[in-house]
């Protein structure tokens, strides 16, 4: 059973929904998110998504667009991530990290390898949001031979038939994009949300987690009556732009716990 | 009349390369534009609908010009026009907008998007959103337009949106990222792409719609001169008018088929397109093809005189091309299409684009070394009116008076 798999039992157990906040690796300073990721866990938050910047990362919004701008800006790349990735489960951290980047870089350094890579890293699985299940072929098996989940995505516009398609081929859980459109933070959840998520669960039983536009403590709750899980992305992006260096852990503690 | 292609390439795959590397959200979008263009492909309808305005609209068959002077000038091959600068709109564009156009008409869709890097697109684009009755939303890098206002204004005359792309290097790869993040916010919109690149269908529908260019020039060469040119040349950015003249040809071994990237103002990465030079495949943009990139998998910033060259990948079909070995790919400098630019100007009185230019910058060389019993064709893929403060401007930094 993969540590993913794991903590969804749990959670269950638990009647808890999954916090999973997403941070840019080396964002705001290269060195943070050595420091976020350990008191974020301790702060309740029970997987992360650690996003790797990409030139042209053409599913996301202003502000993961700026964050990743400022990552490559303090020298970021693949193999820094993967360190990070190594350096966080040293300093004990045992919630399971998910790499989310775009295809482009993984290609550049091989897929094989970033997937072996990972894996001795102490790295779970994948999130690419530019590889859908007809592209996934080379990936899905690179995963699988390292013991990786590669996280498949279920769109409101995906059709029954293929929801159930893409569960087959996903692990771990499946990513519910919970908007028509690009990640960011929002005033409210799309009112047909519920509605696609019990669409979604007629199809698989894997763990459903909800992302795009999940912004506030009120956002994850509502996500909890319908989902297993929800990530917090664009927001808690928006919280460290304005937090001075030294408040960073703080406020970003501060801001998850407030999503609870 | 041009007839469509049997479907040998309906995977979305040129050799390795193409494919469809897209967003979930996007994915059923897609999807449902491959099957419109499925059902338009062979449908006799369509195809007259899309005829009869290419000839009473665009002003098709474009001709072709032997260029004498320029012939004599350059003492070789005898070089003849593919004129697309005279199609309505000033470029090859219009005929992939329309197709386009057409095809989002019978989808109903109300709201086209589109991306322009030199603005002849996005002109086209709202154009044909003019004609048709549909809304029409332009993205363009800031950079871009500043270097070719005309054209910002005269979508705007035609009643388009042009909204400002701030990001990355403010050029037309930064447009393409801006039009599919409002594409994923509003999949019932039409993103009516503009070259032979992005996810499948894309490079494939927009080949067929550019594949006039080709067909009419083989009648008219054999017309002309009684034989096919010995090589023909275009301009490669996305490689959409490259593709339309090449594929009439493909399987004519004896025509060398040449395409000119922009060589930009040196060899480093960040100073020119050229992906045909030191790129590595990777995915860029919904396709896998040949990237500009750094080591760690980054998009690289690219430079051109020609904002409509100034893009980090290439189409799908002309990386299988070119491994094939089928066409030949190579690189114009700014400065040699500058060249380019005022030759034709003065010797033949016609104005090219910048981008085209590069075509002519090739063609110049190879006519040279080529004999008065051969032929050489150019694609001239659009005009330059666009480029002349641009041009101005070098050409007063470089001391020369036009």
């Amino acid at each position: 059973m993969s540590r993913i798999a794991q903590t969804f039992a749990r959670l269950q157990q638990q009647q808890r929904t999954a916090l999973m906040p997403y941070l840019m690796i080396g964002f705001p300073r290269r060195e943070s998110t050595l420091a976020l990721v350990p008191a974020l866990e301790k702060a309740g938050a029970d997987l992360f998504e650690l996003g790797i910047p990409f030139s042209d990362p053409l599913a996301d919004g202003a502000t993961i667009q700026r964050a990743g701008q400022q990552a490559l800006t303090n020298g970021v790349n693949l193999s820094f991530c993967l360190e990070t990735v190594a350096a966080l489960r040293q300093h004990g951290v045992q919630a399971p990290l998910l790499g989310m980047g775009y295809y482009n870089p993984l290609v550049r350094y091989g897929v094989e390898q970033v997937c072996a890579d990972l894996a001795a890293a102490g790295g779970d699985g994948w999130i690419v949001p530019d590889v859908p299940p007809e592209e996934a072929h080379e990936l899905h098996h690179a995963c699988q031979r390292y013991g990786l989940d590669m996280i498949m995505f279920v769109a409101p516009t995906t059709p029954n038939e293929r929801i159930a398609e893409i569960a087959q081929l996903a692990s771990g859980f499946l990513y519910c994009v919970a908007l028509t459109g690009v990640t960011g933070q929002r005033d409210t959840l799309w009112p047909g949300l519920g509605d696609f998520l019990q669409r979604v669960r007629q199809h698989t039983d894997l763990p459903l987690v909800v992302g795009f536009g999940i912004s506030r403590a009120e956002h994850v709750a509502e996500v909890g009556t319908m989902a297993d899980g929800a990530i917090v992305g664009s927001a808690l992006i928006h919280q460290l732009e304005q937090l001075p260096p030294e408040a960073e852990v703080a406020g970003s503690v501060a801001f998850v716990r407030g999503l609870q | 009349m041009v007839q469509p292609l049997p479907g040998s390439i309906d995977a979305g795959r040129f050799g390795p390369y193409g494919g469809r590397y897209v967003p979930e959200t996007l994915f059923s979008t897609i999807a449902e534009l491959e099957t419109a263009f499925a059902a338009i492909r062979y449908d006799p309808t369509f195809w007259d609908e899309l005829h009869y305005l290419q000839r009473t609209y665009t002003g098709r068959p474009t001709p072709v010009t032997f260029a004498a002077r320029l012939t004599a000038a350059c003492g070789g091959a005898r070089i003849y026009l593919k004129r697309e600068d005279l199609a309505h709109t000033g470029a090859h564009k219009i005929n992939n907008a329309l197709g386009q156009g057409l095809l989002a008409k019978r989808m109903r869709k109300r709201r086209v998007i589109a991306e322009t890097g030199a603005g002849q697109h996005g002109v086209a684009t709202a154009t044909v959103c003019a004609l048709l009755g549909l809304q029409s939303v332009i993205y363009m890098g800031t950079d871009d337009m500043e270097r070719q206002k005309p054209n910002v204004f005269r979508m705007q005359l035609l009643g388009a949106e042009v909204c400002p792309v701030n990001s990355g290097s403010r050029t037309l790869k930064d447009a393409i990222n801006e039009a599919m993040r409002d594409w994923v916010t509003h999949p019932d919109s039409y993103y009516l792409l503009g070259s032979a690149l992005g996810p499948h269908p894309y490079p494939t529908m927009v080949r067929e719609f550019q594949r006039v260019i080709g067909c009419e020039a083989r009648e008219q060469m054999l017309e002309a001169t009684g034989n096919l040119p010995d090589a023909v040349v275009a301009c490669v950015g996305g490689g959409s008018n490259a593709i339309g003249i090449f594929h009439a040809f493909l399987n004519d071994p004896n025509v060398a088929l040449v395409g000119v990237e922009a060589g930009g103002r040196g060899d480093a990465l960040g100073e020119h397109a050229a992906r045909f030079r030191g790129a590595h495949p990777g995915v860029l943009q919904g396709t896998y093809s040949y990237v500009l990139q750094d080591d760690n998998g980054q998009i690289a910033l690219t430079h051109s005189i020609s904002a409509g060259l100034d893009y980090a990948s290439v189409g799908p079909e002309h990386a299988w091309l070119h491994d094939s070995g089928r066409a030949r790919y190579t690189a114009a400098s700014d400065a040699e299409a500058l060249d380019a630019f005022r030759q034709l100007s003065l010797l033949e009185g016609i104005i090219p684009a910048l981008e085209s230019a590069h075509a002519v910058a090739e063609a110049m060389k190879l006519a040279r070394a080529m004999q008065p019993s051969q032929s050489l064709l150019i694609n001239l893929s659009g005009r330059g009116d666009k480029d002349i403060f641009t041009v101005a401007e070098h050409l007063g930094q470089s001391g020369i008076t036009p």
